[in-house]
């Protein structure tokens, strides 16, 4: 049974159809890219799947659970974090604040400590910046917070928008190797992104959104080598 | 006693006036900043929530016959409880709604408070026994009135309490948060509705303290008894630079302190334009108020 699972999604903006009827899963363990062009409809999707923009038709379930019919604050409870699109860290808290925010939902001390450990250790800038005030953190400071900040709440799935995102190209590499890593400890990862090559380069399977509907999916070796995908979005 | 000891005298008795009205004033800013800050409204009806807190102050001593604590105890508990009513009635629904709308409806509501207050209590004035019997303390030539004595004192621990309230605890935190961003805020698990509501609960809780200081000091309530204070402190709310807790208590202190030493010293008549004036060239030079944060536009 897959861990996430979308069918059939319809996500309206006024009378604007953004989302036309999509539909995609996500297994354990899997690292699965949705790619597509600006305005394809990427970050709605994720917010119509964690509860900040509501559907029209369609359904989304999580672990057995229909989540359209979950509030949007009940979600990160069940598993499920989101890093959402322009990192949105709380910009006049501090980055140990921020971190803690991530865990609001939590209630074991000694297991939230165990948490900030692993964060600080996939982040160890963050750590030497704790008390620093997070909207005075560079671009990719804010962006480690935002993924630490993530990873606070020890989610099962991790939906991430653009992590890379305004990086400088080592610290795409290291944003990369790092969601790599978080998978390998056995987080399930959902990403959007931009920067095609890169994530089809880490993520097992792939779609390809282009204005509200999915237009390819596959294994991302797969799509990588396709010629549509190449000329469209690896730019070769 | 030399002409100058007189005056300093005269000088000190007033600064301690200026501070318990100001203090008086920061504590209604609070609540005006706060349920700014999270909402980003102008919660005009919050003045009157001083004039229901006064009238509970007064139905509780008067008629029910409390002692004192338990009466401002019960008027504290009834102003939160329409803090928090208020905002689900009429704000909630308008959450995603024009400023223009979400305005006109807290006037809306302001006005329905003070009919309400007409209606059952009448238009004459009602005379409400001071909540506060505290003998005043003589330091040295100096006498300070127990009624400024446990405002200041009783405005040090609120203020206090929240700070700390605000900063070191989970929900304090969330409602920072929530201010910020709220849909971060939800993907974090904050319940939204229910931050809100607090920010409401506290900010009431904290009117309806002023509300019995004020009533305390001045000795009759009226249905109209709200919005000369209620005006006074939100001008000390965009002084400090509203959403800015540590702006209000200090916007609040300086009105405070600003109105009774023009009283004393340059003229009653002009005091209020005194303090305008004060706000107009405050906001002149600083547009966000004196703590007031620009805040950084989300797209
Ligand atoms: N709040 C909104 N109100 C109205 N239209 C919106 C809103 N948010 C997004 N849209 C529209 O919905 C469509 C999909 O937007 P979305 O942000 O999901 O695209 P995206 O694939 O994430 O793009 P990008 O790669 O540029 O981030 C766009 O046409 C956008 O203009
Ligand atoms: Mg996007």
């Amino acid at each position: 049974m897959a861990l996430l699972r979308v069918e059939n999604l319809q996500v309206y903006y006024g009378v604007i159809q953004a989302v036309k009827g999509i539909s995609f899963e996500v297994n354990q363990g899997e690292i699965v890219a949705l790619i597509g062009a600006n305005g394809a409809g990427k970050t709605t999707v994720l917010h119509t799947v964690t509860g900040l923009v509501p559907a029209k038709a369609g359904s989304i379930t999580f672990n057995g659970v229909d989540l359209m019919k979950t509030p949007a604050h009940k979600i990160v409870s069940m598993g499920m974090a989101h890093v959402p699109e322009g990192r949105r860290i709380f910009q006049e808290l501090t980055v140990y604040e921020n971190l803690q925010m991530g865990a609001f939902t939590r209630r074991d001390k000694a297991e939230i400590a165990e948490s900030l450990e692993m964060v600080y250790a996939h982040f160890p800038r963050l750590e030497e910046r704790k008390k620093q005030i997070a909207g005075t953190l560079s671009g990719g400071e804010q962006q480690m917070l935002a993924i630490g900040r993530a990873l606070m709440s020890k989610p099962s799935i991790i939906l991430m928008d653009e992590p890379s995102m305004g990086l400088s190209p080592l610290f795409v590499s290291e944003i990369f190797a790092i969601i790599q890593e978080i998978n390998k400890a056995g987080t399930t990862v959902l990403i959007v992104e931009q920067n095609a090559k890169k994530v089809l380069s880490i993520a097992d399977r792939a779609y390809v959104l282009e204005t509200g509907n999915i237009s390819m999916s596959g294994n991302a070796q797969d799509l990588m080598n396709d010629d549509a995908v190449k000329k469209a979005y690896l730019g070769e | 006693m030399k002409i100058n000891e007189v005056v300093s005298l005269e000088f000190l008795a007033q600064m301690i006036n200026g501070l318990s009205l100001g203090s008086i004033y920061a504590l209604i800013a609070l609540g005006y900043t706060m349920v700014y800050g999270i909402c980003k409204m102008l919660n005009f009806a919050h003045g009157d929530v001083i004039m229901v807190g006064a009238y509970m102050l007064s139905v509780a001593m008067g008629m029910l016959g409390l002692p004192p604590v338990l009466a401002i105890l019960l008027s504290m508990v009834v102003c939160a409880c329409l803090g928090v009513t208020i905002e689900r009635i009429a704000y909630k629904p308008l959450r995603n709604a024009s400023p223009l709308a979400v305005l006109i409806t807290a006037i809306g509501v302001s006005y329905f408070l003070q009919s309400s207050a007409l209606l059952i209590f009448g238009s004459t004035q009602r005379k409400v026994e001071s909540a506060i019997n505290v003998s005043s303390v003589q330091l040295g030539e100096l006498t300070i009135g127990g009624n400024a004595l446990v405002t200041l004192l009783l405005t040090i621990v609120l203020m206090t309490g929240l700070t700390w309230f605000i900063n070191h605890t989970m929900t304090g935190k969330a409602m920072l948060a929530v201010s910020e961003d709220k849909g971060a805020a939800q993907l974090m698990g904050v319940n939204v509705n229910r931050t809100i509501a607090t920010t409401f609960l506290i900010g009431s809780a904290l009117a309806a303290v002023a509300g019995v200081l004020f009533i305390s000091s001045y000795g009759f309530v009226g249905p109209y008894t709200g919005a000369m204070p209620g005006i006074k402190a939100f001008v000390a709310a965009v002084l400090g630079g509203i959403g800015s807790v540590p702006g209000a208590m200090l916007g609040g202190i300086l009105l405070g302190l600003i109105e009774s030493l023009s009283k004393a010293y340059i003229s009653t008549q002009l005091a209020d334009a005194i303090v305008f004036g004060v706000l107009i060239v405050v906001l002149l030079v600083k547009p966000t108020g004196l703590l007031g944060k620009k805040r950084t536009e989300k797209v």
